[in-house]
């Protein structure tokens, strides 16, 4: 598999011969796992495989909780707590359920803006960069419907406000919120029908997760250089990479291990601290909670979608063109999956020639104000409606906007890259020799 | 019941919102040191049993713990009260049996009733629902350094009362400094000494309210104990791994990384 020159599986003995000519499973597996991984990746390159094992420790718990779990509006609350007080083991399955999921969007996040970072996105990785686009789509669709099983007060009024967001979408916005919801408000229907996609959802994802894996094994991994591995012959092809078992597998093991330690201390000492409190009263469909915010990790998004108020010039403009068809509130619904569009159409806004950001002088600051801006949404999406944070929040969107639309295309033509190393063998041989030789942690704080 | 349960989620989401305006006239909520907070505090057992003194003796004469078995009152982590006593209490409550088709008295095997007053909240989960405190500027820091949550809102909650009432479309409203909007519809339900102790522990207002809230975490919490103990085998099992891989990790690199040293 892939572009790069390296050794492929041999069957020996016979049985090996014999299976290699009916199923050639064996070799599938070990061309995955000895595929030739260029040897400067740095910490950066941790979160793919703390994401597999969120997806799996997601699905094993998951199924688990299905066990005792009861999707009816009349019982859900209480089959909760019942997993909590008298399912043997059921509080901490159910807390790491709850807090794995915070656990794979840092992981996300920090996969995200490590390919930003370093050009991962750039051909020839765009499938890559889409389908891993599709999978954080299904993610936030899975976290979304799972946060409203439990049937506290915030999975209600959550529910509702967001599936609210369709119902927005010109002319067939009503109907299709009725679809959505089963009925006319949220209720039963959908809760059977969230509880049922929530099921199936991340075993579409790990079947995407495959394709994902498949694309950039074909590909080759980007690198922090973001200089293609030699592949000119099988020797000088191993002057820049290594077989990812064992060299990236221990490395990766033992990263994860070290975030499963703040993560199992999370779950043990303080399992409810990113939890919304309200979740902890029965949904009640009579009494609006004081503030709807959504779980930590929506966040950002949710600051742009309120961003965009009637008061908005662009907002402005926009209604009065298209006849009050395109309103202040589907304008923030466009606007919140436009942001992620934007992200999803980075590698053809980019027309930098240099991938990696290590050696783009100017784009090495946008970025970093990205991520600050990422983190400043985030704050904003949980604060009031209110003066300043409307207009934070307004300034705050923009630049996501711009820095995608704007900053990605123009960098390409204004910026003068630096020298890049002429290989990846060169870079590695300039860490090892210079740094210390031992682990050093990644200069990015890991969210 | 249906309508029951509505009301006092309405009356529930109303005192939710001082999670987040935590005492809009003037009152704070302070820390308080719990036995059970930080990652090796545990449930103090007699304060346990003192809140659940409270709670029969007071909050159940209108609140519910709808929730909570009764049984639980006996497990370990819990006020651990002998199994004679639990049964013995559990004969002070009656239950509705759908199959008699009339009350009988509960057994331990019941859950404690829910609310008698439909506009009493029931209480099995308040402690957990009004741990809000996201300050300072929404950030969580108070929460996470000192513990801060529920308990500590309960117990100002209840030290709370200014002794000024009023009345407002035919109910009696009691101001409280700690309650969002400053007045309250739950009659000051504690003025000190309400509650003797067979210890005669000190029963001034101040102790009988973090008794209760303590007691109240625990029935929001049950099994706090047993999961700090889970977080603490599995933080120091997977430091331990962590070391192991990361020599595993360095010993595997070190001779790719010899090759270019010497250069």
């Amino acid at each position: 598999m892939g572009g790069i020159p390296h050794d492929h599986y041999e069957p020996k003995a016979a049985w090996e011969k014999g299976l290699a000519k009916r199923l050639p499973i064996v070799g599938l597996l070990y061309d995955t796992l000895m595929i030739p991984t260029p040897k400067n990746l740095n910490w950066m390159w941790i979160w793919g495989i703390v994401l597999t094992f969120c997806l799996a420790l997601q699905i094993i718990t998951g199924i688990v909780l299905v066990m005792h779990y009861t999707p009816h509006v009349d019982y859900a609350f209480a089959s909760v707590e019942h997993i909590m007080r008298n399912v043997n083991g059921g509080h901490m399955l159910r807390y790491l359920h709850m807090n794995g999921a915070s656990l794979f969007f840092v992981a996300v996040y920090a996969h995200i803006f490590r390919g930003l970072y370093y050009g991962s996105y750039k051909a020839p990785r765009e499938i890559t960069w889409i389908i891993g686009m599709l999978i954080y789509l299904l993610m936030m669709g899975t976290a979304f419907m799972g946060y409203v099983l439990p049937w506290g007060q915030m999975s209600f009024w959550g529910a509702t406000v967001i599936t609210g967001l369709f119902g927005a979408i010109p002319f067939v916005g009503e109907a299709l919120q009725t679809w959505l919801l089963g009925g006319p408000a949220v209720d039963n229907a959908t809760l059977n029908r969230f509880f049922s996609l929530h099921y199936l959802l991340p075993f579409v994802i790990a079947g995407l997760v495959i394709v994902h894996i498949w694309a950039f094994h074909t590909t080759g991994n980007n690198n922090p250089t973001g200089v293609e591995v030699r592949r000119g012959s099988k020797e000088e092809a191993e002057k820049d990479t290594l077989p990812f078992w064992p060299y990236f597998v221990i490395k990766d093991l033992f990263a994860l291990a070290v975030i499963l330690v703040v993560f199992f201390a999370i779950v043990g000492f303080m399992p409810n601290y990113l939890g919304h409190p309200d979740n902890y009263i029965e949904a009640n469909p009579l009494a609006t909670p004081a503030h709807i915010v959504p779980e930590w990790y929506f966040l950002p998004f949710y600051a742009i979608l309120r961003a965009f108020t009637a008061d908005v010039w662009v907002v402005i403009i926009a209604e009065t063109l298209t006849g009050g068809i395109i309103d202040a509130k589907f304008f923030g619904v466009v606007a919140m999956f436009g942001a992620i569009a934007v992200m999803a159409l980075a590698p053809w806004l980019d027309t930098s020639s240099v991938r990696s950001a290590r050696y783009r002088p100017m784009l090495k600051w946008w970025f970093w104000l990205l991520v600050i801006d990422f983190f400043a949404l985030m704050w904003l999406g949980a604060m009031p409606a209110e003066e300043p944070y409307a207009s934070l929040s307004l300034i705050a969107s923009t630049y996501w906007f711009a820095y995608f639309l704007v900053i990605l295309p123009l960098m390409g033509v204004i910026e003068k890259p630096d020298a890049q190393p002429a290989t990846i063998e060169e870079d590695f041989a300039a860490h090892v020799s210079g740094g210390d030789a031992g682990v050093t942690p990644a200069s990015q704080p890991a969210e | 019941m249906f309508k029951k349960l509505a009301a006092s989620a309405v009356a529930a989401v109303m005192l939710t919102t001082g999670a987040f305006a935590a005492g809009a006239p003037g009152g704070k909520v302070e820390n308080i040191d719990f036995s059970f907070d930080g990652p090796f505090g545990s449930y103090d057992q007699n304060q346990l049993q003192r809140g659940l003194q409270i709670y029969t003796e007071i909050c159940a004469a209108c609140h519910g713990l709808q929730y909570v078995p009764i049984r639980t009152l006996g497990d370990e982590g819990g006020p651990a009260l002998p199994e004679d006593q639990v049964r013995a209490y559990a004969e002070f409550y009656e239950v509705f049996d759908p199959e008699l088709d009339d009350f009988r008295p509960a057994t331990e095997n019941d859950h404690f009733p829910g609310s008698n007053l439909e506009n009493a909240p029931d209480l099995t989960m308040m402690a957990k629902a009004r741990a809000g405190f996201h300050g300072p500027y929404g950030l969580g820091i108070n929460q996470l350094l000192k513990g801060m949550g529920g308990p500590e809102y309960i117990a100002a909650l209840l030290q709370g009362y200014t002794g000024e009432e009023k009345e407002e479309a035919g109910s009696v409203l009691y101001e409280n400094t700690i309650f969002p909007g400053g007045w309250i519809s739950m009659a000051p339900p504690l003025y000190g000494e309400d509650v003797e102790f067979a210890d005669g522990h000190a029963n001034d207002l101040h102790h009988l309210s973090e008794d209760v809230s303590a007691f109240l975490m625990w029935t929001a919490e049950p099994k706090l104990m047993a999961r700090k103990q889970a977080g603490f085998v599995g933080v120091v099992f997977l430091t331990i791994l962590s070391v192991l891989l990361y020599l595993t990790n360095k010993r595997l690199w070190a001779p790719v990384k010899a090759r270019y040293k010497k250069k």
